[in-house]
């Protein structure tokens, strides 16, 4: 049905959407988001065939390549803007479009609403084909194309109400936060350039063996800052909480499932570089371990559904990082709780977006409590997803979430037994904050006023999160089944045969997770189901409470650190262009004028005035040479 | 002391004699150049101070520039002067009354500064020996001696000099030429022009002077019909001369006999 | 007699020449002070040529005295020519190159 050339579809679909509906206006206001979905769901097609054509070949020839057109060719410097697709894009080209197009539909029945309706599906399309590059570009050029895009697209949609100044200051402060990350991308790609002088994958993993220890370091170094940027890691996380100002869908789509995994991606990608760089590769260990406890303990005193759910994604994502810099073994396991993870995620935050419906916008989880009975599906959905990330087995999270627990415990040594406790710990806060959230929005008695009217959403909103919810019980076992992504990815990777150090067997370290997720459970049950919950933060809380609400100061820091002295630079720069430097010139300027306004006295216009300056000029010769002859 | 007493004697030459009686002429008439009041009398103390140059010339053994002073100088140049004098007239810039102001002071400061230390110069320098005069020099005659050198040692400057004394012709006649841009007006166009001015007073022509004429001369205005006098009846330059009678002393009820009989 | 005293006279006539080209207002008069410097500066040259006793310094007098007859011949013309423009043959009406 499709050949190699098709890969160019996958892209070119959700773009001539986007394209079409932003150029066609109001005409297509009753059927752009149709034509959206459908083309969503076209470019999920094409990937689905794709995946079994792959399948059906010998695991040396599954990476095929697609050469679109000769985009630089400057001497010996040649890149095509060239399509890769591998046993690792693939996975990201099935979530990409199969979360996509569920969201798509989705967002037909969450948005039907906005008068916008056209222009929202049009960002998704666009958010689709620019992912979709940027897992499918064979060079980090064309993969930061992509970036960009993603980039683009994701400011958009978080101020897509930016009619609200608070909303459009989110988007703008998600895309400044990715810029940092970008300009390490940059600086990534001309390193490589500089060192090995070539950009695609292919190539820089061919070369990166000759390459300095030093050079491939900086690299490693420069893509982490990317990817912390992208997927909202320490220390460039501060965005990640105020992007949820857009809609739900697009928290669900971009800012939990696909775009803020694209660090992760990169990681995973470039692993030939991180393998030959152990001190990047600890960064990447360290950068996931502290994001991981961050997003936890910051998830744990938010009483906004989504941003204690945009916390939950940044220590998921935490997590993967953490895995993906564990070196071969973790990879899979970080692409695979990447997985899993987009489902259950996805599937809460649509759950999320299904319980705002109903309760007339209303994000605070304390105005909640009870919903179950009135949105029973949601519940059902939701809980699943819940499951899932807690890591309950036999749910998605277990399978994806204790193999990089277990992997952080073997990576050997004290720093192996570091980790490990810190992932196992995280384990722990999030099964109490997760625990709280489902209890608070959920469980207990109703504490939202009168007027609000909780009411279970219609069958579109409903059907892709029931999707998504089968995806959150069972993806994690079919991914792991015989080690099924282990081994689809295996070639990708330079498997070095570790002497494993089991310190301890898998099963007690599984038996120990599910121990920190029970008793994460139990505490969560004690403070939030067995006691009375209030409506209103309670504010005389422990000074952690505080420091969690206020997202561990992260805004604070990064306004005294970098605004703020920001500002005090611009300013003086300012002062001094206008004071030294345009004073300077003004300056001299103004002196010329006035000197010449001086002079100009002496300008009568005259005759007889200039004969007597004459004389007195020859009066002065004279006299120097009446003194110098004396 | 007997040096000194020679040296004396010696001065009390003929020319000395020539020098001390026409030198204090020359500086008296240079002075009254710049004091007298009209140009006239500047131009005639001029060719006076030109000619005792002239003088002073031939006493020095400068027989040929002597009386090239005075051809050219007092004869060519300071006729040009007149001529030129006679064809801008009198007006007041004769008048020594000065309008800038302070530069008058500065200028006789000046004056007195410069002088003094001209003077004080050459009182110092020292030649260290007698003049060696010309008898040598022009033992050919002045004039002969003279050709030699300008036709020998400075024949590029003679030749340089005469090319400028060409460029000079050219440019004075290039720049007294003056060619008319608006036609000459007619009698007709001037009769217009009076009527369509301001007020019709001047309409048929300027009164001459001397109308109400007790005595026959120009610088006497004519009167009004109410009996005023009518300044604009006087020539401009008599007025520049300072040559008019005060009009207001022909007013009717001023008129005076003694006035006239002043006259 | 002492060949300086010319020199004095000189020096005497060209001060008096100088002053009245600050002092006198018409452009006729400006000029004849100005020939009044150049005789003076000539006396000069023609009383140095009989104390270096050779002709060098009548031949400079020479040549001073046709440059003067160039300088007044366009001298005059332009006098002429602002005075056709101005009406005025004072120096200080000519006075519009100014601040």
């Amino acid at each position: 049905m499709f050949n190699t050339n098709s890969l160019v579809y996958l892209i070119g679909l959700p773009l001539f959407g986007a394209t079409f509906l932003l150029l066609a206006g109001r005409k297509v206001d009753k059927w752009g988001h149709i034509l959206a979905t459908v083309l969503s769901g076209s470019a999920f097609i094409v990937g689905v065939d794709q995946f079994f054509q792959m399948a059906n070949r010998a695991p040396e020839d599954r990476a095929i390549t697609q050469v679109l057109f000769s985009w630089i060719n400057v001497g010996t410097f040649n890149v095509d803007a060239a399509l890769l697709l591998d046993q690792l894009s693939i996975c990201f080209v099935l979530l990409i479009t199969g979360v996509g197009t569920l969201i798509h539909i989705y967002s037909i029945a969450y948005m039907s609403h906005d008068e916008n309706r056209r222009r929202f599906f049009a960002y998704l399309n666009l958010f689709i084909a620019a992912m979709l590059l940027l897992v499918l570009g064979n060079s980090y050029l064309n993969l930061y194309v992509g970036w960009e895009g993603v980039g683009l697209a994701s400011y958009l949609l978080i101020g897509f109400w930016n009619q609200k100044p608070a909303y459009a200051t989110a988007s703008k402060k998600a895309f400044i936060a990715n810029r940092v990350g970008d300009m390490g991308l940059s600086l990534a790609i001309m390193i490589a350039f500089a060192t090995l002088g070539t950009v695609s994958f292919a190539g820089v993993a061919e070369k990166s063996h000759t390459a300095s220890q030093g050079a491939l370091t900086a690299i490693g170094i420069m893509l982490l800052v990317a990817a912390t940027g992208k997927s909202a890691q320490f220390p460039l996380q501060a965005w990640l909480g105020d992007a949820m100002a857009g809609p739900t869908p697009v928290s669900a789509l971009i800012h939990a499932a696909t775009m803020v995994t694209a660090g992760v991606y990169l990681i995973v990608r470039s692993n030939f570089i991180f393998d030959a760089a152990p001190t990047a590769q600890l960064l990447v260990v360290i950068i996931g371990a502290i994001t991981l406890m961050f997003g936890a303990i910051i998830g744990t005193a938010k009483d906004d559904i989504k941003k204690a759910l945009a916390a939950s994604t940044m220590s998921q994502i935490g997590y993967m990082v953490l895995a993906s810099g564990l070196g071969p073994v973790g990879y899979a396991f970080a692409i695979m709780h990447l997985l899993t993870h987009g489902f259950f995620k996805a599937g809460m935050f649509l759950g999320a977006g299904s319980v705002m419906h109903g309760m007339d916008d209303e994000v605070n989880m304390r105005k909640f409590g009870g919903i179950r009975l009135f949105m029973p599906i949601t519940f059902v959905t939701f809980g699943l997803g819940y499951l899932a990330i807690l890591g309950v087995p036999p749910f998605a999270g277990f399978y994806s979430k204790d193999k990089i627990i277990e992997t952080a415990f073997y990576s050997g040594g004290i720093k192996g037994i570091l980790i490990g406790s810190v992932a196992l710990l995280g384990a722990g806060i999030t099964a109490f904050y997760m625990s709280r959230l489902m209890i608070l929005t959920f469980m207990g008695t109703p504490r939202y006023t009168e007027d609000k009217n909780p009411h279970e959403s219609s069958f579109l909103i409903l059907l892709p999160m029931a999707i998504l919810a089968i995806g959150s019980v069972a993806s994690g076992f079919l991914l792991s089944h015989g080690n099924a992504l282990v081994n689809w990815l295996s070639p990708l990777f330079e498997m070095t045969e570790e002497t494993e150090n089991e310190i301890m067997p898998p099963i007690v370290i599984s038996s120990l997770a599910l121990v920190f997720v029970a008793a994460g459970f139990a505490l969560a049950w004690k403070m939030y189901a067995r006691s009375a919950v209030s409506n209103t933060a309670p504010t005389d809380v422990s000074i952690f409470t505080k420091a969690a609400r206020r997202d561990l100061f992260q805004d604070d820091f990064n306004e005294a650190v970098f605004m703020r002295p920001g500002q005090l630079l611009t300013k003086t720069l300012v002062s001094t262009d206008e004071l030294l430097v345009d004073g300077t010139v003004r300056g001299i300027g103004k002196a010329a004028i006035g000197s010449g306004n001086l002079l100009r006295t002496t300008q009568t216009g005259f005759v007889r005035s200039y004969a007597a300056l004459i004389l007195i000029g020859a009066i002065s010769l004279i006299a120097a040479i009446w003194v110098v002859t004396q | 002391m007997i040096q000194l007493a020679i040296n004396t004697g010696v001065t009390q030459t003929p020319e000395a004699i020539l020098f001390w009686i026409l030198a204090p002429l020359a500086v008296a008439a240079a002075l009254g150049m710049l004091l007298v009041k009209k140009a006239v009398h500047s131009a005639l103390l001029l060719a006076f101070v030109m000619v005792t140059l002239a003088i002073f010339y031939i006493a020095q053994g400068a027989v040929f520039l002597g009386i090239v002073q005075v051809v050219v100088y007092t004869g060519a140049v300071m006729m040009l002067f007149l001529f030129i004098l006679m064809l801008v007239g009198v007006d007041s810039s004769d008048s020594l009354t000065e309008t800038i102001s302070g530069l008058r002071p500065i200028a006789i400061t000046a004056a007195f500064g410069f002088g003094g230390l001209m003077m004080s110069l050459l009182g110092r320098a020292t030649l260290g020996r007698e003049a060696i005069g010309l008898d040598a020099a022009n033992a050919n005659g002045n004039v002969a001696s003279l050709a030699q050198l300008l036709f020998s040692k400075y024949v590029w400057p003679f030749e340089i000099v005469s090319a400028l004394l060409i460029t000079a012709a050219l440019g004075a006649m290039v720049l007294a030429h003056h060619q008319r841009e608006i036609p000459r007006p007619t009698q007709r166009d001037l009769s217009i022009a009076r009527f369509r001015s301001g007020s019709l007073a001047t309409a048929a022509g300027l009164p001459g002077p001397g109308v109400f004429a007790r005595h026959n001369a120009v610088d006497v205005p004519a009167l009004l019909p109410d009996g005023s006098p009518a300044s604009a009846s006087i020539s401009e330059t008599l007025r520049a001369r300072g040559d008019m009678k005060d009009s207001s002393i022909y007013q009717l009820d001023q008129i005076n006999t003694a006035v006239e009989e002043e006259k | 007699m002492n060949s300086a005293n010319y020199l004095y006279l000189s020096a005497l006539l060209f001060t008096l020449g100088a002053v009245g080209v600050v002092v006198r207002r018409n452009a006729i008069v400006v000029f004849m002070c100005i020939e009044l410097m150049l005789n003076a500066a000539n006396l000069s040259f023609v009383t140095f040529s009989r104390i270096n006793g050779n002709l060098d310094g009548q031949v400079v007098a020479f040549f001073t005295m046709v440059v003067a007859a160039c300088e007044v011949v366009i001298g005059l013309a332009i006098i002429v020519t602002i005075y056709r423009s101005r009406r005025s043959a004072s120096v200080d009406d000519a006075s519009l190159l100014k601040r």
